[in-house]
């Protein structure tokens, strides 16, 4: 059964079970670990936007919310059930009450916009094509999509478009927790802002509840309930936690946090020092014994 | 917490050296170990999908098309030359016997049990496991099988069974337009270009060749198209990432495909020789 609550989450409402939880979330892939420790809950209702720079770790943590990363360590779970522990079966069913968009939208080349937008419905529901048909010209019509696009293959379509078009699939099942990976990158700023007034619309439908993974600041601002940020592991302390801000958006700008107002703020600072200074042990480490040359991003 | 890791010290010297080398054969010999109980795990998994849920039309016949008509004229040209290159390269052999009229005999023998089969089962490896590796590792690079997963849909069922069947049902087919093409090639160059007599030249072929010999080579080809299809399948999957990546994936699906259509072929064909012997236990033997 959905949760009740529809209101951004805050410390009054903790009561609320949230409606995901990351647990002491651990990711490694080979020797590089990219998430560590991170815990995370997501309140119903509630837009949540986690950022970080590039390489921090922000699209594996969002895959590893709907199971597509396994964690290394640590758990996820969606009201109460560790999808960890969930069948194949009961995973796929799970994920029809998720809508994912993904950052290059992900749609398939081989099909039609249209047959992309009714994949989900085609696969889970009893529906004819007679019945699929509106639905899928009244998610267009949701997302802006000009009608005329259906007919297109995604490869004869903008970016812009082809972003509305993953939204547009993203919510064909209705789903009750949508994760957008990197939605405005690669797109001009005004459809960047497009793209940004979808997600509020989105959030205005009842009951559903969204985490945004960006490193677009305006987008954070624009549409976060809740802002996480997280900070790349090879650059943290042995005991440091990996997430350096919890908070609202306005807490957001009067952080005094060094590492949370370069960002914010958007200055290279030292950080081209830093770059190099690890490029340069990168290099003496690979002369010297060979096992520190896989650098980092 | 975890805890950190051991770092392995070599003793030093040759000794050390020794350690080494061993320690690599060993990562070796368990990287491959694990590779080939991933491809044994992923056919299973496509199996699974085979019996468990019926497949949409729409969504099969494309493979099939794709896998089938698509490659029909290669097939049929390839058969055909090696027919032709078949009668050219026994001729001098048998001219110096005295048994030119019997050329039908071996031509169509080596045809229809070996060369069609294998030959038609490394152009396919070639034209369509390549593909296939190539079109999941772009799709695998792109999200799209992430995409699938993502809304509940499973892609071995959707991506790796409608090719594995269409690889199953066609390349056996396949396999035999590259038979009837290479008896065609054969016999045609060794009646208009060697002058071989038509009545001699199809005797021969009918004296010693019979239907085991030809339903051998199409029962190989059930096993090569399987193997062509769950091996370049698998490289698209696991494609690494970039460009790069996916040309490693269809250049891998090939070799990889190839080397197991040989192997397979040598196993099969002893196996395939003693089901003859048995069957017929007072014809000539096929084993020693």
């Amino acid at each position: 059964m959905p949760a009740a609550a529809t209101a951004p989450s805050s410390a009054a409402d903790q009561a609320a079970p949230p409606l995901l939880q990351v647990d002491r979330l651990t990711v490694r892939f080979g020797p590089h670990e990219v998430l560590r420790d991170i815990a995370i809950d997501v309140a119903a209702g509630e837009t949540l936007v986690i950022l970080g720079e590039s390489g921090c770790g922000k699209t594996v943590l969002l895959k590893s919310m709907i199971g597509l990363v396994r964690p290394s360590g640590g758990d996820v779970r969606f009201e109460g059930r560790s999808l960890g522990r969930l069948g194949d079966r009961q995973l796929a069913h799970l994920r029809t009450r998720y809508g994912f968009v993904f950052q290059g939208a992900a749609l398939f080349d081989s099909a039609s916009i249209a047959d992309n937008i009714a994949f989900p419905l085609r696969e889970h529901t009893r529906l004819s094509e007679a019945e699929i048909r509106p639905i899928v010209e009244s998610l267009v019509d949701e997302v802006g999509l000009p009608r005329s696009a259906l007919a297109k293959k995604p490869v004869e379509v903008s970016g812009g478009m082809r972003k509305r078009a993953g939204l547009a699939r993203a919510l064909a099942l209705d789903p009750q927790l949508i994760l957008y990976d990197e939605p405005t990158t690669g797109l001009d700023p005004i459809m960047s802002d497009v793209i940004n007034e979808l997600i509020l619309r989105v959030r205005r439908r009842p009951g559903v509840t969204s985490v945004v993974v960006t490193h677009d600041m305006h987008t954070a601002r624009k549409v976060a309930d809740r802002i996480v940020m997280l900070y790349p592991v090879a650059r943290l302390r042995q005991d440091d936690p990996q997430i350096v801000f919890d908070g609202t958006p306005d807490r957001l700008a009067s952080s005094r946090d060094p590492r949370v107002r370069q960002f914010v703020e958007g200055r290279a600072g030292s950080r081209i020092d830093e770059l190099r200074e690890e490029q340069g042990l990168a290099a003496a480490g690979g002369r010297d014994d060979g096992d520190d040359t896989e650098d980092s991003r | 917490m975890p805890a950190p890791a051991a770092t392995a010290v070599s003793p030093p010297g040759i000794a050390g050296w020794l350690a080494d080398r061993v320690a690599d054969l060993g990562e070796l010999a368990i990287g491959w170990v694990a590779s080939i109980g991933d491809v044994v795990l992923f056919a299973l998994r496509t199996l699974g999908w085979i019996v468990a849920r019926r497949q949409r039309r729409e969504v099969l016949l494309p493979s099939f098309y794709q896998i089938g008509v698509m490659s029909l004229p290669v097939v049929a040209l390839t058969g055909l030359f090696i027919g032709m290159v078949l009668a050219v390269q026994s001729y001098a052999q048998f001219k110096s016997l005295g048994l030119e009229t019997r050329l039908g005999s071996v031509i169509n023998l080596s045809l229809v049990r070996e060369l069609g089969p294998v030959l038609a089962a490394t152009m396919l490896a070639g034209r369509v496991g390549s593909a296939m590796a190539a079109e999941l590792g772009t799709m695998r690079v792109t999200e799209q099988i992430d995409a699938l997963e993502s809304m509940g849909a499973n892609p071995i069922y959707y991506l790796v069974v409608p090719r594995f069947l269409g690889c199953l049902v066609l390349i056996p087919s396949l396999t035999v337009m590259a038979d009837f093409m290479g008896v065609l090639g054969g016999y045609l160059y060794s009646h208009l270009v060697l002058g071989i007599d038509y009545h001699h030249y199809w005797e021969n072929s009918r004296a010693y060749v019979d239907a085991f010999d030809f339903l051998m080579g199409i029962s190989k080809s059930f096993f090569f198209g399987a193997a062509i299809a769950l091996v370049s399948c698998h490289h698209g999957f696991h494609c690494a990432p970039g460009a790069e990546g996916v040309g490693r994936a269809a250049t891998n699906a090939f070799v990889h495909s190839f080397v197991l259509i040989l192997v397979l072929d040598l196993f099969l064909g002893i196996g395939l020789n003693h089901l003859h012997d048995f069957i017929h236990p007072d014809g000539p033997r096929r084993l020693l």
